[in-house]
Order: structure tokens, then sequence, then C-alpha cells
């Protein structure tokens, strides 16, 4: 029982990466139509950002905390004004091999300049050490990453959901010219959500580096999981990528426990069972 | 005039002998096809490095030897997959003219190309793969598995922990070929010094997150966390390890098998103490660190691993063996590898055995501390050398079926 208490718990733990980042694929896909598959180059160069900060500038965590989000989200914005911006009226494939391409560069760069093994990036002193919790040791860094990942993913959810920017957001998908009559500039709307989303997908690679290697690769093996994550709860629901993306965690660890050699898969199979079940996702809408 | 003719009909005939002898060598090229993983996980094991080293084995071979043959060098990714491994060799035998693969870091890999390159008759010399099989049971006389492998691994780095008290374990291991096999043979070697194994968990190749098997490991209340897996999941692990408190709670992590790449991945910091063991170090004579800082000036400044060096001697010793025989027959070249006992350049005295082992002393290296180490890549001290002769599974126990 305590050992199944402790993979609970490290299941919660991957599921708030999980979370992170399917949240900003399902803003992205929800208000902009596009499948955005540099999601998980965006996170990897979000650790990289953190990684040059600290080695280069001397500037330590917490300050890549507040820096990187706001770098991937104008990188981002430059991408979204660059290329995506010409590819709405199109259909999805579009956006997805544009975005695929995209990210197999960003990969394949970072890999020809600083190979596959990755850099070390030293935790915070502040977090490091860890609670005895009698059924497991829980890293005081994992504890945080849980807490500050639930409150952005709540905030995000409330501020989409409950205000009155987010109902124009969400206006704006459901028909933009009449949004765009209103008086509210909707190519920019769309061009600071693209930018939000990237940013999320920064700060989630924040976290990631001082637990994960800072790797060109971390974001590909991620991403695919991520991805099912956002099938499962259904393509665009906010509440759906952050509730799926905790519960697949959970399933995940809990896998790894009883039948290691299938946690690599359980995620899939899941999928797969869903979408003949519920083909619009578990929170999605037909 | 009769003489005239003899002679020009005893010319005739030395021509078309020598052109006979020429064209047992196919095309009068030699094409050396360096399959590794060059994106993934086991990419700065081998990789693009195994490619700049392949060239640098050609490089000084015309230099040195002049020979009559052309020498190319063609490269692949593999992709950690088996299937995709085994369908490159196959275009590279029947449709590029490749003459020799090399590298192929992934055992699963291996032993796929290890049973195409045999169909063909051609040649396959391993740096990178690590399981014993590729000499044991599924040997083949076109083979040659050149720098180290799991039983070496598990001998060297498994008796000396259990040797300084660490006598009970518990395994993460990768969970295909490699990783099995590793953990067979550390089991073995463990169990042979005297030690006890509690239990063990297989966990999926290229796993991010592995502290759900720490959180198992740390239950099973054992010393020694062995740890059979290989690249990045080895570099998680240990990282992973110091988060989870695994060190300061009386536990200790035995790497079976850590690379260059993978102790300056981790830095210092984490890796200080680690005991493992290997074949090769730059820094180890006046003769490593001079094709290391060649090598480090051609591969982005990074030095090379004991696989990159592999790469380079196998070339180099394939060439040597291509160039007395006079052909590129597979088979043929491989036997004549396994004549006679060689200097290797960077592996010292080394011979290769009729299993297909090549055979040299290994090293019982421990990672400096910080304070230690004097900058980037001084990373090893040497604590002993275990002589070639010891080094390797005894011919008898391999099960190989070319050892009568």
């Amino acid at each position: 029982m305590p050992a199944l208490m402790g993979q609970l718990l490290i299941g919660l733990i991957n599921g708030s990466f999980y979370a992170l980042l399917s949240l900003g694929l399902a803003v992205i896909f929800g208000l902009l139509n596009i499948i955005n598959f540099t999601h998980g180059a965006q996170y990897m160069l979000g650790a990289f950002v953190a990684w040059f900060l600290l080695n280069q500038l001397g500037l330590g965590y917490w300050w890549a905390l507040a820096i990187v989000p706001v770098a991937l989200a104008v990188f981002g914005m430059l991408i979204e004004r660059l290329m995506l911006k010409h590819l709405y009226k199109l259909d999805h494939l579009y956006g997805l091999l544009l975005t695929f391409g995209l990210a197999l560069m960003i990969e394949g760069l970072f890999t020809q300049r600083f190979g596959s093994a990755g850099m070390p990036y030293s935790m915070p002193g502040k977090l490091t050490g860890g609670y005895a919790l009698g059924f497991m040791f829980l890293p005081t860094y994992r504890a945080w990453v849980i807490a500050a990942s639930l409150a952005i993913c709540l905030t995000t959810w409330f501020v989409i959901e409950r205000t009155k920017l987010g109902s124009y957001l969400r206006a704006a998908t459901e028909n933009p010219s009449l949004v765009q009559a209103f008086g509210v500039n909707v190519p920019r709307m769309i061009t600071l959500t693209y930018g939000f989303g990237v940013g999320l997908a920064g700060l989630a690679g924040v976290f990631a580096a001082p637990i994960y290697q800072v790797s060109p690769q971390m974001g590909s093996s991620l991403i695919i999981v991520v991805f099912a994550v956002v099938v499962i709860g259904g393509m665009g629901s906010i509440m759906g990528s952050i509730v799926t993306g905790f519960g697949l965690g959970v399933v995940e660890g809990l896998t790894k426990y009883f039948y290691p050699e299938a946690s690599s898969t359980v995620i899939f199979v899941i999928m797969a069972i869903v979408l003949m079940i519920r083909p619009q996702g578990l929170f999605g809408q037909r | 005039m009769r003489t005239k003719h003899k002679l020009w009909a005893a010319l005739a005939a030395l021509g078309f002998a020598a052109g006979a002898a020429q064209a047992q060598i196919s095309g009068n090229t030699v094409k050396i096809g360096v399959l590794s993983d060059m994106s993934s996980l086991y990419a700065d094991i081998g990789g693009p490095g195994s490619v700049v080293a392949a060239k640098m084995a050609v490089e000084d071979f015309e230099k040195a030897h002049h020979p009559k043959f052309k020498i190319e060098v063609v490269g692949a990714d593999h992709l950690n997959k088996p299937d995709v491994g085994s369908q490159i060799a196959r275009k590279w035998y029947d449709e590029e003219g490749v003459d020799v693969i090399v590298d192929v870091p992934n055992s699963g890999v291996a032993l796929a190309v290890s049973q195409v390159t045999r169909e063909k008759n051609k040649a396959f010399i391993g740096s990178g793969p690590g399981s014993s099989d590729l000499t044991g049971a599924k040997c083949s006389p076109n083979t040659i598995h050149w720098v180290y492998d799991t039983w070496m691994l598990a001998n060297g780095t498994g008796t000396a922990v259990v040797k300084t008290g660490g006598d009970t374990w518990f395994f993460i291991t990768a969970d295909y070929a490699f990783g099995h096999a590793l953990e067979r043979d550390a089991t073995n070697a463990v169990t042979k010094a005297g030690g006890k194994v509690l239990g063990g968990v297989k966990v999926p190749l290229n796993t991010q997150d592995f502290s759900s098997f720490l959180l198992q490991a740390q239950a099973s209340k054992a010393k020694i966390i062995g740890l059979a897996n290989a690249g990045g999941d080895t570099i998680n692990s240990i990282k992973q390890a110091a988060e989870f408190g695994i060190v300061k709670g009386g536990q200790h992590l035995a790497g079976l098998l850590v690379f260059l790449s993978d102790v300056h991945g981790i830095g210092l910091e984490k890796a200080q103490g680690l005991i493992l063991t290997e074949n090769f170090y730059w820094d180890r004579n006046d003769k490593s660190r001079a094709w290391s800082k060649r090598f480090a000036a051609l591969d982005n400044n990074k030095m090379p691993t004991m696989v990159h060096a592999g790469v380079y001697t196998s070339v180099l010793e394939y060439l040597a063996a291509v160039s007395a025989l006079g052909s590129d027959d597979g088979g043929k070249v491989i036997a004549e590898m396994k004549k006679k006992p060689f200097d290797d350049p960077l592996f010292g005295k080394s011979y290769v055995r009729e299993d297909g082992r090549n055979v040299h002393d290994a090293y019982l290296f421990q990672v400096k501390t910080p304070a230690e180490s004097k900058g980037p890549y001084d990373y090893y001290k040497l604590l002993a050398t275990i002589p070639a002769d010891q080094a390797f599974r005894p011919l008898k126990d391999g099960g190989c079926a070319l050892v009568k």
C-alpha cells in the first residue's frame, strides 16, 4: 500500500507536465484550429534558453521562470505572423505539416550543435532536498512542480472560461468576422493566443530542466504522449486537457508499478479505446 | 620470333592473373558503412562521431599504405529499430556495394545486422553494441565484436562492487536485447562473487522519468541499484536518483555501462564516485591523447568515447586485412583478421578469437570529484587494469557454434 501511494504521487507529478503541455496545445487548437506539432520543440527550447541564461549570462532558475515564457512567446508570435497566418484558410493538414517540419528542423539543429547526451542543469538551491512522507521521499522540487503547474492550469482555465477576455477569445473562434465587427482586433488576439500557448510550453521546459536532461530530444519523446492526452481529453477542451493530463499521469504511474514493460504504451491503448467509444474525447463536444 | 611470342603469352598470363587479383576487390572500391543511432539517445556514444572516426581511419590508412583500391565511407541512422537497421544493411549490401558495416550501437539492431551480414557473406565489426550473445549463442563467422560486451562490464564493475561490500542488488534494466544480456551477465557475476540479487524492473527504452522505478528500487532495500541501461537512460536514472535521495539514504548506484559522454552530460557533481568499466579513456597515454585531440577538433570539441576509438581501429584493421588478402570477401577478411595478434594503436595488444570476440585489456575507472577534475573531460581515475585474459568471457562458456 505505501508503495502504491508513492506511485500515485509520482503519477501526479508526471501528469502535471502532461497537463501543462496539453493545455497549451488545447488553447492553440481551440482558438487557432492549428495542430501545433512544434510544441515539443518549443518545450525543449524553453529548457535550452534556461540553460543558456544560467551558463552564459549567470541568470538562475527564478530568472528563467520569468524570462523564458516571454522569450518563447515572442518566438511563437513571430512564427504565427510569418508563417501560420497564411494557413488559416487551408486544411488542418497544412498547419500540421508546417509545424511538424519546424519541429524537425529545430531539433536537428540542436542535435547538431549540442549532441544527444544533453546538458546538466542544476537544481535551484532553495528547492533541493525533500520531505519524508512515510510512504515515500518527496523531493521539494517535484512538490513545487505539482503546485505551480496546478495553479497555472487553473488560472488559464478561469481566464478563458470565466472572464470577459476569455469570452472574446471564445467568441472569436466561433465567429471571427462578427467579433471583428464589434471592434475587437481578432488577428492580434490570435497572435497573442499562440504566443501564450508557446509560452506555456517554454515554462514547462524550465520546470523540466532540473529533473530531466536538457537535451534536443526531450520534446519529441514527450510530445506524442501529450497529443494522446489531448485526443483523449477532447480536442480544444481546456478543462479536459487538464484533468486528462493529471489522470493519465496517474494511470501511467500505476502501470509502471504493476507492469512496467507496458508503461510506454498504456496511454495509447487508452486512446484507442476512447476513440472507439467516444470519438470526440472524454470532455469534447460533438 | 617464337621466344618473343612466348614472352607475350607470359606477360598476358601475368596481366590476367594480376587482373584477377584486382577483381577480387569488387569495383576496386572498399565501401565502409557506418550504421549508428544518429539522432537519439545513443547518438553521442556512436553517431556522427563514428563517421568522423571511420574517416580518420581511412585517411590514416591511405597515408601509410597508399592502397591501390579506393575507399569510401557512408553513414546511416538506424533509429534504434532492428527492422530499419536490417533494411539499411540489405540495401547497402545488395545495391550500394557496401563491404563492411561498423559501429551499430543498440544490441537489438546489431543482432539483426549480424544475421543479414552472414546471409550476404559480408563483414560486420561492432563497436557500439553490448550484448555478449553476439559472440555467444548468436555468433557468426562474419561478425567481430570489437570493443566491450555485457559480460566484460558485468564482470568488471559487478565483481568490484561486490568486493567493496555491495552484496545485495536491484536492477533497473532497459527492456531489450542489451539490457537483458547485461542483467543476466551481471546477475551471474554478482552471484559468483558471493552477492545476491533481490529483484529488478524492466523499463522501456528511452524513458524520460525513472522516479517510479527508483522508488521500487528504494523499497527493495538492496544496497546496490544496478543500472543495466545506457546513454540517455543512464543519465536520467542517475540524475533522478540524486533527486530522490537514493545515495543519501545509504543505497549506491552501479552504472554497468557508463560512457564518457554520459558523465559529461550528467556533470561531475552528480556522477562523482561512480565506478565503471571501459576499454579506452582518452587521457590514458600519449597515443590516446594525441588521437583524441585530433578527433575532438573534428567533432565539435567532444572527446571520443570507447565506441569512437573502436570504430577507428576496427576500420584500420579491416583495411589492413583487405589489403593483405587482396580481397573484400566478407568471410575471408574476417578469417584473416582472426589469424594473428596485433598491436592496436588505441587498445594495445589485441587478438580476435574464433567466436569473433576481440580481446584486449579493460580498465576499472572511478569518476573524479569536481575538486579532483582539472577541466572538461578530465573525469576518470584508474582503479585497476583487468588483463585481457580475464576481461572477457572464457571461450568455452559462450556456447558459440564456431568454437570446436
